[in-house]
């Protein structure tokens, strides 16, 4: 497969053979890393934005957005900047500081999880060798910003939303860190660049079969509570609290909430590929040696990329198949199967991994 | 494969958390460049559901979610104490699967007793 790091090595080569100070070059290759993770996060969310509406467009028979651009292409760039020139209301009475924190916590917490995923073969920028308990860890500062929002404000509803949601994310995360272990055990390693390498000689879904597949179904059933969508949308239910937490924020204020869910929604999927599907490892199936040679083919950031959108469009389908559930339901669903479940399942992987069950 | 050859984890870490900082702060700034601003005393005040608000917004709220809070804190900290020990499972050996199976237990004994006391209900 082509190494993508040949191209940062030659890029960092060429820069020290120029005769430029340590400092320098370092703080040019950061500048560039910064200006590459912007230019993903942002050419990932207007995707993202298209992408759902279109999809809940065709879940309900509807064409969605047509009108601006061939097929509607240029709609979420018209919607950019609609939000960019709208007002930002400044309220009485509201936490200000608290208030105007809230999205950069979020924000921030989401780019740093995006900086953390394994995008191709030499293509990742932070990769400690605790890598996916440190994305765990980033993932659940990000409650916090939700929870700032809603109390700052002052707003009974969004006082609602943000507890229904900081209840909802802790409780599913610990399932989500659990079906993470889970995986953990069978590869032994937290180094998300190792965890992919492992995956070479098959996929963990394949290799860990029956309590990798328990794992992942959990997984995906977490992920799509702990990014607030599909039948978990209760923090932002819109009959029954305007818009939950965000509802007193208006203009980009709004969008960078708006923006913050569906780059979680591209990293919880980046994260399941990661975990489950081999990341960007290519599908390979032993003995066809033709066909592991086309696979081999496709560059590695069109697999990495590939399964991520296909586990975002099963979450996005959650939201068009199943009603929402109420608050107890989702509660008790977490606490009483899916906890137990995941622990049972954690003990089944070890048995597997002691035992040698496992491919 | 790391993109800097030299530059730590911790360097890189904090160039994204500075890149997320400054798309918030520049995204702001644009908007403060080129929205409108006017000022009324009802539009300062919060939507709300639509209707004017009673009394204090900031006020106190159910107590069942601290008490999802608080099961949270523990079994948080008990599933950081499962990351070391799922790095180094293999060489262990069976000693290891038995601790964490007693662990495990104790967790569970835990939640059963969470389950057992009505903590898990929602009234």
């Amino acid at each position: 497969m082509f190494n993508f790091g040949q191209w940062t090595a030659a890029f960092n080569n060429w820069l020290m053979g120029l005769g430029t100070p340590e400092w320098l070059g370092i703080t040019i290759e950061c500048v560039l890393i910064a200006v590459l993770i912007l230019l993903t996060y942002t050419v990932l969310a207007l995707f993202y934005i298209l992408y759902e509406r279109k999809l809940c467009a065709w879940f309900q028979c509807r064409l969605g957005p047509m009108r601006v651009g061939p097929w509607g292409l240029l709609q979420v760039f018209a919607d950019m900047f609609k939000i960019l020139i709208k007002e930002l209301i400044s309220l009485k009475d509201t936490d200000r500081f608290l208030f105007k924190l809230a999205p950069y916590i979020i924000i921030t917490s989401s780019v740093v999880m995006l900086a953390c995923l394994p995008w191709g073969n030499g293509l990742q920028i932070i990769n400690w060798n605790i890598g996916i308990f440190f994305v765990l860890a980033v993932s659940s500062v990000g409650v916090l910003g939700i929870l700032l929002a809603g109390w700052a404000s002052n707003n009974k509803y969004t006082l609602i939303g943000a507890m229904r949601s900081g209840a909802q994310m802790v409780s599913y995360e610990l399932s989500l860190g659990l079906s993470i272990i889970t995986i953990v055990v069978m590869a032994g390693t937290m180094n998300i660049n190792e965890l992919v390498l492992e995956q070479a000689n098959g996929w963990f879904i394949f290799k860990g079969h029956i309590p990798a597949i328990i794992a992942c179904i959990i997984y995906i059933i977490a992920a799509t509570a702990e990014t607030n969508r599909g039948p978990f949308d209760l923090p932002e239910a819109e009959h029954e609290l305007t818009a939950g937490y965000h509802t007193e924020y208006s203009g980009i204020h709004f969008g960078f909430f708006y923006l913050a869910e569906y780059l979680n929604l591209f990293i919880v999927s980046g994260i399941a590929s990661l975990m489950f599907l081999g990341g960007w490892m290519p599908f390979h199936i032993p003995g066809w040696e033709g066909f592991n040679a086309v696979m081999n083919w496709i560059p590695s950031i069109v697999w990495f990329v590939g399964k991520a959108f296909f586990i975002s469009f099963v979450i996005i389908w959650f939201k068009w198949t199943f009603p929402r559930v109420r608050i107890d339901q989702m509660l008790s669903f977490e606490w009483k199967y899916l906890m137990p479940f995941s622990l049972a399942n954690l003990l089944l992987m070890t048995l597997c991994v002691a035992f040698g069950w496992h491919f | 494969m790391n993109l800097l050859l030299e530059i730590g984890n911790g360097v890189l870490s904090i160039t994204a958390m500075l890149t997320g900082i400054g798309l918030v702060f520049a995204a702001l700034l644009i908007a403060r460049l080129i929205s409108p601003r006017s000022f009324s005393v009802k539009k300062s005040e919060p939507y709300e559901c639509g209707i004017p608000t009673r009394g204090e917004s900031m006020i106190q709220f159910k107590a069942g979610y601290y008490i999802f809070a608080i099961l949270f804190l523990i079994f948080d900290v008990e599933t950081v104490f499962l990351y070391p020990w799922s790095v180094v499972m293999r060489g262990l050996g069976p000693q290891g699967i038995l601790c964490i199976a007693i662990f495990m237990f104790v967790l569970i004994l835990g939640l059963a007793y969470a389950w057992r006391k009505g903590a898990l209900k929602w009234e």
